[in-house]
């Protein structure tokens, strides 16, 4: 028996406002422990919730950049259940209402994962276990959160990290969640169910919680897909229940059965008024919104000529993409400042935040100069990747690097002469050359391409060398 | 002229101070609360720093309004910062607020003089004051009576005479019901028109903060200055600006009270008999009388408490011990049971009711049945009420069904809520009421009777209301406390 993996992810994502979605404390991680508080987040007698409006907008743009129906008119509902974490022992959410719907992710494949819904809520505070006693943080209690809801599309480990993956840098893309799993800015719940190969019925479904990595989502989900399978091959039947996932162990454990579920007791907030947006309002909103980089990575192809893998590449950070712009805006010729981003900007950093950070010294007008200088044949490629390299570590501008005698080029006479001195200099090379090895004629094309800086023409030089070595 | 002005003009003249005036009535309170429990926590201090800053006005004649140095009192559970604010309940002993209400912070920056905290029923569960953790309040004019609830401390304080003016609160009747026993005036306010933000909540969707005075002219005074919009609390009006008090002599001739029958049933002959006399009291001032049928008020009471109950339930649930007011002192295994045990202990056994009531008519399987249904029927009445405002002007009705009763009634819970059964609809409807004195039964107990209006239109019934007061003769406090 054939079975296949079924999964909808529900992710929390923690939204980029300076406050929190009811009161005007600070959202900033890492403060001292209840040092954000005030009476609204901390449920105090007679406190009210008044919405926070930027959070809204942030919601709306999340739900457009995933090609969502954005409700004008969406209603806030309180969430009842009793725990320390949770000061008013509600938590104002949104159920039947939602602020968006039915839209979707769209993998490399092409395979379009849909989203059901995306719903506006607060955060809870955080439970922090000393030895001797149950502590709670209400910091973060209060903070705006988004929760995206999947279909349950996912059908791989492989679909899963690329789904989180690429909803973690769409959101940060767009500026609307710094989407940090290790701050838990961002959290995902995942479901999975087993269904048998060609049938239509989908089996039980699990939730597990409490993933902290991309990776260790894919272990938890490994993990139940294998145990699921034994209890299905046995015979067994898959319990509806919560799993959390023990990254030490690598196993998930049961939290507790969903059979019991609670009873939320779900009503309309009475603090609040309905959250109305106009259609104007959503046009702003649209428009205030970076091109998305599936919209940019089309442009970049069709009409700049870019390879797909390039473009890729180009639009994965803001960045970047930002810099390839403004690089293309001053002149540049697209393809040819593409190729000095993807390689010699990308050698400079060693991680992914790195490249999403994009801390270079140079500027996208001094590349497009550059660019400028190759593409009028002003300048060997050569000499312009030593230079921008050079530019690179420094921060100086083209004009300050390159020599008008640079510019002019080299005359045969004295790429000659430097052939007949790289021999001289390199008898060793010379002499393992001389007996067969052929890779011993690039250490001496270095020696040249060196003395010269750069400016020598390598094919060139290579048929010099080779006259004088024959 | 109202109390308010009348002490004013002392105060502007000079002939005693603010510091003087707030003296006396710290000591008739010491003298008299004994006998009224009607001040749960006096406030002599901040009473006295207030008095003297007002004092310091009237000397410099700069910032001085006609609520300028008036002593009052705030119904325990309207938030003041850093003074105690129970609710009458255990489970608050103790918990002082953060900061103020915004009804409370507007008479404060108009130089308002605190005395003290008001007794009440239980987080405003009640009609009769009695489920108080500090012992019930007792009617100025009949010791052995209750003062009705759940403001019963605020009627009492201003009925003995203890303070001038009070703010209670209303979600079912607990400013008009209260008024009517103690035979002062007391306006339940449109809802949104008067700030919710530091009023502990029972039924956010019900509940509004209410002026009670001696006088039309003082609730108007107190309802101008504390309505309005407030970005504390998103369901307060964004552009009422009310204007009662100018307009409260306006001519009232021509205009229309409609008599709503199902107001009038179960209520006892002799309140009924008041009200019929206002009734001929108005049509000899040139009113036009209809009479309107409301068949929808049948279910408003039924439906009242499905919702409050249900907000409730929702309201109270955050009082676990966890961050402030009572914790028990038992020992515990768990958070679970710290909570319950704080719980239990804390309230009483009427917030208890009420709170599985709530629970139950939410939880699933029967939110259909109840809770849904009780909105339903809301919006139905919301909508007769408002088809009658065509008809009419305001709305003549009892404000309870019986005068004061006698403390220790053991009525059985649901006859014990019929006490709301003329102010309830109200409150659904979100329409404004204030209640006043129409009469004295034959054991001299005050009667009251309510105008009812639309929604913001407070201008209407406190006008009719004070023209009311002018042709008759019904103003009168309790033989007791501080008499100017």
């Amino acid at each position: 028996m054939i079975y296949e993996l079924v999964s909808g992810f529900e992710t929390h994502i923690e939204l980029s406002t300076k406050s929190k979605l009811f009161c005007s404390c600070s959202t900033a991680f890492g403060a001292q422990p209840n040092s954000h508080c005030c009476p609204v987040c901390l449920g105090h007698p007679g406190t009210l919730p008044v919405i926070n409006k930027q959070a809204v907008y942030l919601a709306v743009m999340a739900g457009l950049a995933l090609n969502c129906k954005v409700n004008l008119r969406s209603v806030m509902e309180r969430k009842n259940y009793s725990y320390p974490d949770l000061p008013k022992a509600y938590q104002i959410t949104q159920l039947s209402a939602p602020l968006c719907e039915d839209g979707y992710l769209e993998l490399s494949s092409g395979k379009r994962i849909r989203i059901t819904r995306i719903q506006v809520e607060e955060d809870a505070g955080k439970v922090v276990h000393t030895e001797d006693a149950f502590c709670v943080d209400y910091n973060r209690c209060g903070v705006p959160l988004i929760e995206i809801v999947s279909e349950p599309d996912i059908s791989s480990t492989e679909e899963a990290k690329e789904y989180v993956e690429k909803l973690r840098i769409l959101m940060r893309y767009i500026g609307v969640s710094d989407c940090k799993m290790q701050e838990g800015s961002m959290r995902c719940d995942v479901n999975v169910s087993l269904k048998k190969q060609g049938e239509k019925i989908l089996g039980t479904r699990t939730e597990i919680k409490n993933m902290s990595s991309v990776s260790s989502i894919a272990k938890a989900m490994e993990y139940e897909f294998a145990r699921q399978k034994k209890v299905l091959e046995a015979g067994g039947k898959v319990e509806r229940e919560t799993l959390r996932f023990d990254e030490a162990k690598g196993v998930t454990i049961s939290m507790r059965s969903k059979e019991d579920a609670q009873d939320y007791r779900f009503f309309c907030e009475p603090d609040l008024q309905a959250v109305v947006l106009t259609q104007q309002e959503v046009e702003s909103i649209r428009h205030s919104m970076p091109m998305l980089p599936s919209e940019k990575e089309k442009i970049y192809v069709e009409e700049w000529g870019i390879s797909k893998p390039q473009a890729v590449l180009l639009t994965k950070y803001r960045r970047i993409s930002e810099f390839f712009d403004k690089t293309v805006e001053s002149f540049a010729d697209p393809q040819l400042a593409a190729g000095f981003i993807t390689g010699q900007i990308f050698s400079l950093f060693a991680t992914e935040e790195e490249k999403e950070a994009f801390d270079v010294r140079t500027s996208p007008y001094d590349l497009a100069g550059i660019c400028a200088l190759v593409k009028d044949k002003k300048i060997s490629k050569n000499l312009a990747k030593v230079t921008f390299d050079k530019m690179l570590a420094t921060g100086k501008h083209a004009e300050e690097l390159i020599t008008p005698q640079d510019m002019q080029g080299m005359s045969e006479e004295e790429l000659l002469t430097l052939c007949k001195e790289a021999l001289e200099h390199n008898p060793s090379a010379v002499a393992d050359y001389k007996s067969g090895k052929e890779k011993a004629l690039m250490a001496i094309l270095g020696t040249v391409m060196r003395q010269s800086r750069g400016a020598a023409d390598p094919e060139r030089a290579k048929t010099y060398l080779l006259k004088l070595l024959s | 002229m109202g109390r308010i002005e009348y002490i004013h003009k002392l105060l502007s003249d000079r002939e005693i101070s603010a510091h003087e005036l707030a003296e006396k009535y710290l000591e008739a309170i010491d003298r008299e609360n004994g006998t009224l429990n009607a001040y749960v926590n006096v406030t002599r201090e901040e009473a006295l720093e207030s008095a003297q800053k007002a004092d310091e006005a009237f000397r410099k004649g700069e910032g001085i309004g006609l609520l300028t140095g008036i002593p009052m009192a705030l119904k325990d559970n309207i938030s003041t910062r850093g003074a105690e604010t129970t609710c009458c309940s255990k489970i608050l002993r103790g918990y002082k607020p953060l900061y103020d209400a915004t009804a409370w912070s507007r008479l404060k920056a108009q130089g308002a003089v605190l005395l003290g905290k008001t007794n009440m029923d239980e987080f405003a569960m009640g009609s009769s004051c009695e489920t108080s953790c500090f012992g019930p309040a007792y009617n100025p004019f009949d010791t052995s009576r209750s003062t009705g609830g759940s403001s019963g401390g605020s009627a009492g304080a201003v009925a003995g005479n203890l303070a001038v003016y009070s703010l209670g609160s209303d979600t079912g009747g607990s400013v008009r019901q209260p008024a009517a026993f103690c035979g002062i005036v007391g306006l339940k306010p449109t809802y949104g028109a008067v700030s919710r933000s530091g009023l502990v909540a029972f039924a956010s969707s019900l509940d509004q903060i209410g002026p009670m005075a001696q006088t039309v002219e003082d609730v108007a005074i107190i309802f101008d200055a504390i309505a309005g919009a407030d970005p504390l609390d998103s369901t307060s009006s964004k552009t009422y600006v009310p204007q009662t008090f100018k307009n409260l002599n306006n001519d009232i001739k021509g205009k229309t009270i409609g008599i709503v029958p199902q107001l009038f049933s179960e209520v006892s002959s002799e309140v009924a008999q008041a009200v019929d006399s206002a009734l001929k009291t108005f049509e000899g001032m040139g009113i036009n009388v209809v009479s309107i049928d409301i068949p929808e008020i049948h279910y408003a009471l039924p439906a009242y408490h499905i919702l409050a109950c249900a907000e409730a339930s929702s309201n109270l649930a955050r009082y676990d011990g966890v961050r402030f007011g009572h914790r028990t002192k038992e020992s515990f295994d768990s958070v679970n049971e710290m909570m319950t045990k704080t719980r239990s202990e804390g309230f009483s056994q009427e917030v208890k009711r009420r709170i599985l009531m709530g629970t139950y008519v939410l939880s699933k399987g029967y939110y259909d049945a109840y809770y849904k249904k009780a909105q339903l029927l809301r919006g139905g009445l919301s909508t007769a009420f408002e088809k009658a405002f065509e008809k009419c002007d305001a709305i003549l009705a009892p404000t309870a069904p019986t005068t004061a009763f006698r403390i220790g009634t053991q009525l059985s819970p649901v006859e014990a809520y019929k006490a709301d059964i003329c102010t309830a609809p109200v409150n659904i409807a979100g329409i404004p009421a204030v209640s006043l004195c129409c009469g004295y039964s034959h054991h001299n107990l005050p009667v009251g009777m309510q105008l009812i209006g639309r929604r913001f239109g407070e201008e209407t019934i406190l006008n009719l209301a004070y023209k009311f007061q002018q042709e008759t003769d019904f103003v009168k406090t309790a033989d007791r406390g501080l008499r100017l």
